[in-house]
């Protein structure tokens, strides 16, 4: 299963909330709603590198053609900021995924300057990852 | 031009002080007034380094030991008085010991590359310590690399210390250079430099220093401490980034090669006979330098000379004991490093949290510290931990500060709870 909470509920909640301190404790939350990753897909040639905290993610492509991607961090944060990616980038075909513009959707967010290459939580590499992924699926072509 | 090191103040006022520096005027958060915890990383600038930086770029702008103009005349007296100032500042012997380099690693890095690559060979060994930053342990193993040399270490205690008998230990006939902190990054552990000096030498090894953390936190004479080489950077010492200083003692820089080439370094180059090398220091000063970079070290060796090193180390010292008690009330708090001579560092975990998660909503409160590895990987498997939450102090922090860490960990905890 997808993250079930959407982008448009997030900033919903998030102009409600003043306090960045609420803003994380919902960030917390939605690291809750990561489907479970197996430990023993956290080895290290699923490790996002540029990362302080330790994240782990694999990407696998369905029969109808769209991705799905498991992932977690030893950061409850860190999660939260995943499952935040994934709203953006899970069940998307490679093509869409390719597509998808995440500055302004996370600039909504007032998470953009959390996103500059180099920043220690790894946004940045989640994202590079998942583009990487998808580039190679659409590489293979589609009977991949 | 004059050095102030002479003037120093008898008293130390930390209002005065923290009316110094610009950037603890703001509020990184609304209403989250900065508390920077993080002078380890870098240290924040007092008014004085911008002053000096500043007016270097606006009125003698200018290269260095080139033209005969007024500007070039200006720049170079300013550039080369801050040699001045850093020579008195570390007790040098001579000015002919003092090279700008960018920073701790690049003198480390030239140490490495330039004194071992003529001085060691197979069989040799390169004698490190078990805590120190990977600009002391990298550039060592590139050297041991080329050159067939082993790297050594000297492990520490579960304390974070480096004992004389560790390190006596690991000295042979085959040391032929000991290279180790000041005082420790990741621990805050001071190092016994002046005894690790005396044994090193007794067995024939030279010793080379980083200082990165040392020159911050009191007064350093290389030539009390006895040592060869002694490395340090400009931003961790109120001063601006890309600028540092390599001490080395002028019979060894003498005999060393050459590292990088260029402008200012040569005495004479011809496309057939080979070049010839300018004289010391410059010999080690290819290109243009760091020149507003030099002038704002110089200004703010004379900032925090003119307050009292020591009037500053022990004023970081009662409010590193200060944090210390502090911290041990922390219900799952567990601090890194307990060498009885520490300085500025309080490295800790935390039960359950993520240092990572810790300093995210410290931040989110206003107070700046760092989480992670602190370039120091070795010290943390060590202690079997991926990374630490990490305060360190300055000349600025007071008690407040340590209060402001503590009510932050207290919310880390009930966000976490």
């Amino acid at each position: 299963m997808p993250v079930e909470t959407t982008l448009e509920e997030l900033a919903e909640s998030f102009e409600l909330l003043d306090d960045w301190m609420d803003r994380y404790k919902t960030i917390l939350d939605l690291g809750g709603e990561l489907d479970p990753m197996d430990e023993a897909l956290k080895v290290d040639a699923h490790k996002v590198k540029g990362c302080m905290s330790q994240v782990w993610l694999v990407g696998t492509l369905g029969s109808e053609g769209r991705m799905h991607f498991l992932a977690d961090s030893d950061a409850h944060l860190v999660k939260g900021l995943i499952a935040i990616v994934l709203m953006l980038y899970g069940d998307k075909t490679p093509a869409e995924i390719l597509e998808t513009e995440h500055a302004a959707a996370l600039a909504e967010l007032g998470l953009d300057k959390h996103l500059s290459p180099g920043r220690s939580n790894g946004l940045h590499s989640m994202i590079k990852r998942i583009r990487a992924l998808a580039e190679a699926h659409l590489a293979r072509g589609p009977s991949a | 031009m004059s050095t102030a090191l002479a003037t120093a103040a008898p008293s130390f006022d930390l209002a005065t002080v923290r009316a110094a520096f610009p950037a603890l005027r703001q509020e990184v958060h609304p209403g989250k007034p900065l508390v920077y915890l993080d002078s380890a990383a870098t240290a924040l600038k007092p008014q004085p380094v911008l002053d000096a930086t500043m007016d270097a770029y606006a009125k003698d702008v200018a290269n260095v030991h080139r033209a005969v103009h007024a500007l070039s005349q200006r720049a170079t007296a300013r550039y080369e008085g801050a040699r001045d100032t850093v020579r008195d500042f570390l007790g040098a012997a001579a000015r002919e010991e003092i090279v700008f380099v960018r920073g701790a690693s690049e003198a480390l890095n030239l140490v490495a590359s330039s004194w071992g690559g003529a001085n060691l060979s197979e069989g040799d060994e390169i004698l490190l310590t078990e805590l120190e930053h990977h600009s002391n342990i990298v550039p060592w193993q590139l050297v041991a690399e080329r050159t067939g040399a082993r790297v050594v270490h000297v492990p520490i205690t579960d304390a974070g210390e480096v004992t004389l008998e560790a390190f006596e230990a690991k000295l042979s006939a085959k040391t032929k250079v000991c290279a180790f902190a000041h005082i420790s990054n990741s621990l805050g552990t001071v190092l016994p430099v002046q005894a690790m000096a005396e044994r090193a030498h007794a067995a024939g090894a030279i010793v080379v220093v980083d200082g990165a953390q040392g020159v911050v936190h009191g007064a350093v004479d290389v030539r009390a401490l006895g040592v060869d080489f002694y490395a340090f950077s400009g931003h961790k010492l109120y001063g601006p980034t890309g600028i540092g200083v390599l001490y080395g003692r002028q019979e060894l820089l003498e005999a060393m090669p050459p590292w990088q080439g260029g402008g200012d370094m040569i005495d004479r180059v011809t496309l057939d006979a080979g070049s010839t090398w300018n004289d010391l220091p410059y010999k080690f000063e290819a290109g243009t330098p760091n020149i507003a970079g030099a002038i704002g070290l110089g200004a703010a060796i004379e900032w925090l000379s003119a307050l009292g090193l020591d009037h500053v180390a022990a004023h970081e010292a009662e409010v590193l004991a200060y944090g210390h008690a502090r911290l041990a009330e922390i219900p799952g708090l567990t601090l890194v490093g307990s060498a009885p001579r520490k300085a500025s560092v309080l490295a800790f975990t935390l039960e359950g949290i993520h240092p990572s998660d810790a300093g995210t909503i410290l931040d989110a409160e206003g107070v700046a510290i760092r989480t992670g590895h602190h370039c120091a990987q070795p010290v943390m498997d060590h202690f079997g931990v991926t990374g630490t939450a990490r305060a360190s102090l300055g000349v600025h922090n007071g008690t407040d500060d340590i209060d402001a860490l503590v009510q932050g960990l207290e919310r880390v905890r009930a966000f976490f709870g």
